[in-house]
């Protein structure tokens, strides 16, 4: 439901009725095919909210072309027609397929659901009003989102850096950071919105590869890439890009004479007032919750914080304050792509709890007819020429088409649509296999990437198998883009359906294969976010082993006291320990390690070994990867000699033991980033920050006498932490910065403890007297991990955590199916994003084992044993281990060997058939055949 | 009548086909010469494809991949960058000049980089004439 927004939400957890409101579209969307020739015509202009209004769109319009769906819609508040009865209508013109409806009402949806979740997203905040960027006077200052669209190539400057006032090519351009975050004075948003450091180095990069020479200087305050990989990719920036950072808050930008330049003025690291003069200025805007947002925590009676986003625990990132009532994304606070997907797959394993008694109440499955075998028949091939309006005919000449295409080989019948995808159509398709008895269809139109799914529906339908279909793309890849040439496009059009029908004469019927699973999980590590994980699976009724390599469960956690909110870890964690070891399908596994894996999707068996020899295998259809991570024993600032300089996780626990030391010392200093962000641990543990200044507050406010110092690189309280670094600093806490080449010196002096650093305020040298000295340490990989890395064939990262399939948009899964990974085994986190990760890699694992069986695409690699030597080429290159190595016939090793696939295994990538010297494999659907057919049918004429 | 080479291009689904198809439906125009082979992989890519396609009067040969580490199936165009050096020294064996093969990556989002190749491509072959190997 799109142009659709949710105005009331009554009833309880398990039977809410959610009222929706629709607004018309004014677009029939099961008419309209997307061709886009109404936006052609419409004469009206205003600017595109998609392009940040760099650009101007119609009245008439999609945000962008690759939006889902890709149906157009009207503006009524732009549109003339909607605006003054009677006048223009030029779309309802020119479409040919009748979709406009300039007569369309908004609607009252009731729906009945049993859970709801909030994810409406966030928008960047509006420096307009705040005066003192010259945004909205100085025409070359613009926002970080606006200049992403000067940076694409479907922007309004097609990639091409020129600045907007005069079409100049850019030559020296500054980003300023913290434009509406970490700042209450000028827009009200004290947080920190986490994303814009990472962004505004990336577009300084990107720039950077657009425009050879370009100089980018990058203002802030913090430098704050906490996130996977994300401080080498700045080291990166720095080195090899030449991206310059300036650590200083710029408050003003002039413009410089009359030449649309712009001025800074700022204070440097040297304490000296410097000016500069810049091209273009970019605002790097903060994020944060939109006014209709508001509205709809409003409506659902939800809790928000005091930043405006949704209320939640750490424990539980994606409940909200009404039970049955879920967030994620940058709803519940400022989140990247991965993290907003994490938290996505959260929700829905939070949602299948809450209605895992209902899983696939509603759910109907299609039926079909049974498949007529049409192996050992002649090719009777029925090709469809799709006029796509006029979007195809109107370039390309259908008749001569339709008069060339029945004299190819094999073609019994050709037939004319005004559009193939249309229902009407996919009827008639069904009736002609049927009554013209066709066995293979050539449709030429769109893309097969968008329309083979519903013309191999339509092959089923018939009764025939859905590969048997090829599409010959005459739209997107011919009348589109030979648009003034009709000649050429017709003769195009002719050799592509040629190569289609030629291809399609050699397929052959396909089976899509079938794996059974076993619907059990197995989940590795008994941290939070293996208990979390556990839980949501065996709470969705599947049962799971729990492994946990020590006798006692809770992982790092038992080290902490508090989550940056202020929950108490010691009582969750023990909550949590009680619902596994109590839970009915729950096993849980204590001393044991995982030694011996085998297995695919579905289908693992994995051998569990107890330190005395005891072994246990276990059948699971998924596995968690959840083994957590270790502390960093430092080797620096004489941390072995000195008794009173501890790593964070021994003051935390001198703290609560209330011990004498810390009882009695005075005089505190915290030092950040020990064996992080340095060397060969080119990572930032993320966690550090706050937890320093978490325990600098309690020490503060239990004894405001006492001196509390914190030495740091870049302060990382992102997000809403960005509260307790502004409680820290109004309690006096002082923070000190230095940098790597001038890291402190910590030396015993007697009773107390000096500690040397540089002073960037002072510009000389400081001299602290501690009585303790606490070290921030590094969170380091887990030793082991690659033991486990090699038995389930699951990448690590070069940190040594393991790696995720990628990292934006499947930030849990491995590569391997079947196999995923949460909590600090992937990077370190806090509590709140591993329980977000633990909950989705439990959602993910459960879309698996919630079926009986897996089906599987049967586009896969086929041995051909005739021509297969057994010379291995393809087993070493194959990505997923499909391909081994048998005996040609079993036990009897004389009779030579060949490769086997593992259809479960295979993709069909091809990548064996492309390395194979004597064609011993081929990729079903993309044979060597087919292709050969396809290159000699382009070339024939 | 001017030189109209035919030119066969060996596009990726997940990348180059993607950014043909968007190239499009954006109306950007083209030389008609190209002849698109959807493949699932640039890695999928058989080195003899080339000299059979030239062989039977192609005057040129595309193929078009995902960027380096962009790869759907983790490292088929690695494979298809290892096989294009193969490739080359294939068609100076045959006697071909080795412009006539390229090897272009293309993300499914750069369409004016899909656009850019076959254009630049089609004018290179123009310019070096039709394909005549050994065997030609």
């Amino acid at each position: 439901m799109t142009l659709s927004e949710v105005t009331d939400i009554a009833g309880r957890a398990g039977n809410f009725t959610v009222t929706v409101k629709e607004a018309p579209r004014y677009v029939d969307m099961e008419k309209c095919i997307g061709c886009g020739d109404c936006t052609e015509k419409c004469p009206k202009q205003i600017d595109s909210e998609y392009d940040a209004e760099t650009v101007k769109r119609r009245a008439i319009y999609v945000k962008y072309l690759q939006a889902v769906p890709l149906k157009y819609q009207i503006d009524p508040e732009a549109c003339i027609r909607l605006q003054n009865t009677g006048t223009c209508g030029a779309c309802e013109e020119v479409c040919d397929a009748g979709a406009i409806n300039f007569d369309d009402t908004e609607k009252i949806h009731r729906i009945d659901v049993g859970a709801v979740v909030l994810a409406p997203g966030f928008e960047v905040f509006d420096p307009t009003d705040s005066g003192v960027w010259g945004y909205g006077t100085f025409p070359n200052v613009i926002t970080s989102l606006q200049f992403e669209r000067y940076l694409s190539a479907s922007g309004s400057a097609k990639g091409y850096l020129v600045r907007p006032s005069d079409s100049k090519a850019v030559k020296k351009i500054a980003f300023l950071q913290c434009v509406g975050s970490r700042d209450e004075n000028l827009c009200g948003n004290g947080y920190c919105s986490s994303v814009c450091c990472m962004s505004a180095i990336k577009e300084a990069v990107i720039a950077k590869e657009h425009s050879p020479g370009l100089q980018t200087s990058i203002f802030y305050m913090d430098m704050r890439t906490h996130g996977k990989e994300f401080d080498q990719y700045m080291e990166c920036a720095r080195e090899t890009s030449g991206v310059r950072f300036v650590r200083c808050r710029v408050n003003g930008v002039e413009e410089d004479g009359t030449c649309d330049d712009l001025r800074l003025s700022y204070i440097n690291e040297e304490g000296l007032q410097v000016e500069e003069v810049y091209d273009m200025v970019v605002l790097s805007v903060g994020l944060q919750t939109p006014k209709h947002a508001l509205e709809l925590a409003h409506n659902a009676d939800i809790k928000l914080t005091g930043d405006n986003f949704a209320a939640t625990s750490d424990f539980a990132p994606v409940q909200t304050s009404r039970a049955g009532i879920f967030t994620c994304g940058s709803f519940a606070g400022p989140k990247n792509i991965s993290q907003s997907v994490t938290s996505g797959s959260a929700a829905a394993a939070a949602v299948s709890d809450l209605l895992a008694s209902a899983r696939f109440e509603l759910s109907v499955g299609a039926s079909f007819p049974d498949e007529k075998d049409v192996s050992a028949d002649e090719s009777r091939i029925g090709v469809f020429l799709c006029h796509c309006g006029s979007n195809i005919a109107g370039v390309v000449d259908v008749e001569a088409l339709e008069e060339y295409t029945a004299t190819l080989p094999d073609v019994v019948y050709v037939e004319q649509n005004l559009f193939s995808c249309s229902q009407d159509s996919q009827d008639m398709i069904v009736e002609r296999i049927q009554e013209q008895n066709l066995n293979r269809i050539v449709v030429a139109a769109c893309s097969p990437r968008t329309h083979e799914p519903l013309f191999r529906k339509t092959l089923k339908a018939a009764g025939l198998n859905e590969y048997l279909v090829e599409m010959a793309n005459i739209r997107n890849q011919n009348s589109w883009v030979h648009t003034a040439d009709p000649d050429a496009a017709t003769s195009k059009a002719k050799d592509l359906v040629r190569m289609a029908v030629a291809r399609v004469t050699c397929s052959d019927s396909l089976k899509s294969i079938s794996v059974p699973i076993t619907q059990k999980g197995l989940v590795i590590g008994g941290g939070t976010a293996g208990m979390i994980a556990a839980l949501n699976m065996a709470e969705q009724g599947f049962e799971v082993h729990l492994v946990e390599k020590t006798d006692i469960l809770g992982g790092n956690a038992l080290n902490l006291k508090h989550t940056w909110s202020g929950q108490h870890v010691p009582t969750e964690v023990a909550k949590l320990v009680d619902k596994v070891v109590w839970h009915e399908k729950i096993v849980v596994h204590r001393e044991f390690e995982v030694t011996a894996a085998e297995g695919f999707v579905g289908n693992f068996k994995s051998t569990l070994t107890r330190r005395d020899g005891l072994k246990r295998t276990i059948e699971h259809g998924a596995g968690i990867i959840a083994t957590g991570a270790e502390q960093y024993i430092p080797q620096e600032y004489n941390y072995e000699s000195i008794t009173r300089v501890v790593t964070s996780v021994q003051f935390d626990k001198l703290y609560e033991l209330n011990e004498v030391h810390v009882r009695r010392a005075k005089n505190f200093v915290f030092i950040q980033c020990v064996g992080s962000r340095e060397e060969n641990n080119m990572y930032c543990s993320k966690v550090c920050c706050t937890h320093s200044v978490q325990s600098a507050i309690g020490l503060k406010k239990e004894n405001p006498n006492r001196n509390v110092y914190i030495l740091y690189r870049d302060m990382r309280t992102y997000g809403q932490r960005e509260a307790l670094y502004k409680q820290a600093r109004k309690l006096g806490i002082v923070f000190i910065n230095y940098e790597l080449h001038g890291k402190p010196n910590v030396i015993e002096n007697g009773q107390v403890i000096d500690v040397e650093v540089w002073d960037h305020i002072l510009h000389r040298p400081l001299k602290l007297e501690a009585d303790m000295v606490i070290l921030a340490i590094a969170i380091r990989p887990m030793s082991d991990a690659s033991t486990l890395s090699k038995l389930y064939k699951v990448p690590l990262g070069s940190d040594g955590f393991f790696q995720e399939a990628h990292a934006k948009f499947r930030p849990v899964d491995f590569s391997v199916d079947g196999m995923f990974v949460a909590g600090l085994a992937h990077f370190p986190k806090s509590i709140e994003e591993s329980v977000s990760q633990a909950l989705a890699a439990s959602s993910r694992a459960v879309t698996l084992l919630s079926k009986k069986e897996v089906s599987l695409d049967g586009v896969t690699a086929i041995v051909d044993e005739q021509n297969c030597d057994g010379c291995a080429l393809c087993v070493d290159v194959c990505p997923y281990n499909a391909i081994t190595l048998v005996d040609r016939i079993a036990d009897d090793p004389d009779a030579g060997i060949l490769i086997r696939v593992n259809k479960a295994q295979c993709k069909g990538c091809g990548i064996c058939q492309g390395s194979c010297p004597k064609r011993g494999v081929h990729i079903a659907g993309f044979t060597m055949e087919q292709i050969s057919a396809q290159i000699r049918a382009a070339l024939a004429v | 009548m001017s030189f109209e080479p035919k030119i066969i291009a060996f596009c990726c689904h997940w990348c180059s086909y993607a950014a043909a198809d968007l190239a499009g439906a954006a109306r950007m125009q083209y030389p008609h010469n190209v002849r698109i082979i959807r493949l699932m992989c640039s890695g999928m890519m058989h080195p003899e494809f080339v000299l059979d396609a030239l062989s039977q009067g192609a005057d040129g040969v595309m193929v078009l991949g995902c960027h380096l580490d962009e790869c759907r199936y983790r490292e088929g165009n690695y494979r298809a960058l290892d096989r294009s050096d193969m490739v080359v020294e294939l068609l100076e064996d045959f006697g071909y000049e080795p412009e006539r093969f390229n090897l272009t990556w293309v993300s499914s989002q750069e369409s004016d980089k899909f656009v850019k190749a076959v254009t630049e491509m089609t004018a290179r072959i123009k310019k070096l004439g039709p394909a005549n190997g050994i065997q030609g």
